[in-house]
């Protein structure tokens, strides 16, 4: 039992060691691959980013539609329903926002990146590069990485402003809150760091996200049953990475 | 005559690729123990044995995709362990690999995969790419073909595309990981044409990965026969015909019996069907 403990923490710290050591791989490829092959991360950024888009205005709408008339029907109960605005923005742009994109990015795009790669390193693609002298990582996994790194900050920004919008919309337009103390109050009590927390978390995960894709998908076994559990693996590590991280960071700016 | 000619004989200098004392394992399965080989300058080798014999693995170590456990590849001369990386992939577009499955980048068009090893080594303009990418396409019948993309082609197109793109950089070596597997008659007589034509007319070092024997005794200059980690036996195609050994025998005649077993390592048969080795 002891032992089985034992095996298990040292086979972690050896997995965490690895995934360092592979990140700093593709970060010192990274400048090289930002500069000669921009085309190729301005790819990645719209098949991770662009191709999300649609998923992450709808949710995003949605969450903020149902934070806003959970916190309006809370807070009139203190007669406070004018605040709903800062509530809800405050809720977005510090925690939610940044948290559930970088979830639904794990869903959507990280499975993704881990299949595609998994798969080409499955179908010989990525021996077959190695073979023409092609060194797969900074043609392939770095791009991706790096269209990951700036999709996940844009997205997170949609993400809120959709969330405001949705709260706005249910707030203002259904239950008659005032328009104008729904501004208001946000303004005055927005601080520009809580949007910088918001921006910080957002590409804190955004490279945590991007990282743990494309990790799983280029040491998946090369066989189907590899790849869908590389493919799992990237959403489940992701979330567990993500809301841990969080509650580190936000725990650390207090 | 004509079999005098090509008889192999083996000068110093005309060794292109030498693999000495190499082992290898996986796991606990020692696939290759103390493998000796050479293959010709400008010759077609082939490599034959049953499969799992690790023939692909060699391939593998020849390249260094794997690192031998001892025992080193030389390659024109120069030790490839010794080798960093960016020397290794110096020396790697000297060589056209032929994958077993084609393994084309399935999201780029015929066109743009044979292309690809152009754009990632050279700085041709588009014009020129697009003139060699089409000539070597047409060579494999496929110029056709060239906007569709991997997913859309058969098997046998794939590996001919793959065939395409190998040459595509007019490499030194080329090496077939099993060409003949699952290819219609005619593209075969294509591709085995298409092998010896490469190796006479641009002098490309051939090495040859298979176990169709018919096809091997056509094109190839000398055979290895590797089993059980070993060479069983090497020559010229006519050599190994006569060769008396059982091993060879057994191989190039297809025959169940002989010191290769057919049957993986397993419990007695009739032990275990009577549910006698259960405890």
């Amino acid at each position: 039992m002891l032992r089985e403990i034992y095996q298990a923490l040292l086979e972690f710290v050896r997995t965490f060691g690895a995934l360092q050591l592979f990140f700093l791989r593709l970060l010192r490829h990274s400048p090289f691959v930002f500069v000669k092959r921009f085309r190729l991360v301005v790819f990645q950024v719209y098949n991770t980013g662009v191709l999300s888009i649609v998923l992450i205005v709808v949710c995003g709408g949605f969450i903020g539609a149902v934070l806003g008339l959970q916190v309006y029907s809370n807070l009139k109960r203190f007669n406070a329903e004018d605040t709903v605005g800062l509530f809800t923005a405050f809720a977005l742009a510090k925690e939610i926002g940044p948290v559930l994109t970088a979830l639904l990015f794990a869903g959507r795009a990280g499975t993704a990146l881990a299949s595609e790669i998994g798969l080409m390193k499955a179908t010989d693609q990525l021996s077959a590069m190695e073979m023409m002298a092609v060194n797969p990582i900074p043609r392939v996994v770095v791009p991706r990485f790096l269209g990951g790194i700036i999709a996940v900050p844009i997205l997170t920004a949609i993400f809120t402003t959709m969330g405001i919008l949705g709260a706005h919309l249910v707030a203002v337009e259904l239950l008659g809150v005032d328009v104008g103390a729904f501004w208001q109050q946000m303004q005055q009590t927005l601080e520009p760091s809580d949007i910088y927390e918001g921006i910080f978390k957002s590409v804190v995960f955004g490279i945590v996200a991007s990282l743990l894709a494309v990790w799983e998908g280029y040491n998946a076994l090369p066989t189907a049953a590899g790849v869908s559990r590389a493919t799992t693996r990237t959403v489940v590590v992701t979330a567990i990475s993500v809301l841990i991280l969080d509650f580190m960071i936000t725990a650390s700016l207090l | 005559m004509a079999s005098t000619k090509r008889r192999w004989r083996p000068k110093l200098s005309e060794k292109f690729i030498e693999v000495r004392n190499l082992d290898f394992c996986r796991g606990s399965r020692h696939i290759f123990k103390n493998l000796n080989l050479t293959i010709a300058r400008g010759k077609i080798t082939a490599i034959m044995g049953t499969s799992g014999t690790g023939k692909t693995t060699l391939l593998q170590l020849i390249t260094r995709q794997l690192v031998p456990d001892r025992g080193q590849v030389f390659i024109d001369g120069v030790d490839i362990g010794k080798l960093n990386l960016r020397e290794l992939y110096k020396l790697r577009r000297r060589f056209g690999v032929l994958f077993q499955n084609g393994a084309l980048l399935t999201d780029m068009s015929v066109f743009e995969n044979v292309a690809f090893p152009l754009r990632e080594h050279t700085r041709l303009t588009n014009r020129l790419i697009r003139h060699v990418v089409l000539t070597k396409l047409h060579a494999v019948g496929l110029r056709g073909a060239a906007d569709m993309m991997p997913g859309q082609l058969s098997g046998g197109m794939e590996r001919r595309v793959a065939l395409a793109r190998a040459m595509v950089m007019d490499p030194d070596i080329l090496i077939y990981d099993e060409p003949f597997v699952g290819l219609d008659p005619i593209s075969m007589g294509v591709i085995v044409r298409l092998v010896k034509r490469m190796n006479k007319a641009l002098g490309i070092t051939s090495i040859l990965v298979s176990h169709d024997v018919k096809e091997i005794m056509e094109v190839a200059d000398c055979s290895y026969l590797i089993s059980n980690g070993k060479v069983a036996a090497s020559g010229s195609p006519e050599d190994m015909r006569q060769q008396l050994s059982e091993t060879v025998r057994q191989f190039m005649h297809g025959m169940a019996d002989g010191p290769v077993p057919f049957h993986f390592d397993a419990p007695d048969y009739e032990e275990q069907l009577l549910g006698r080795d259960e405890k």
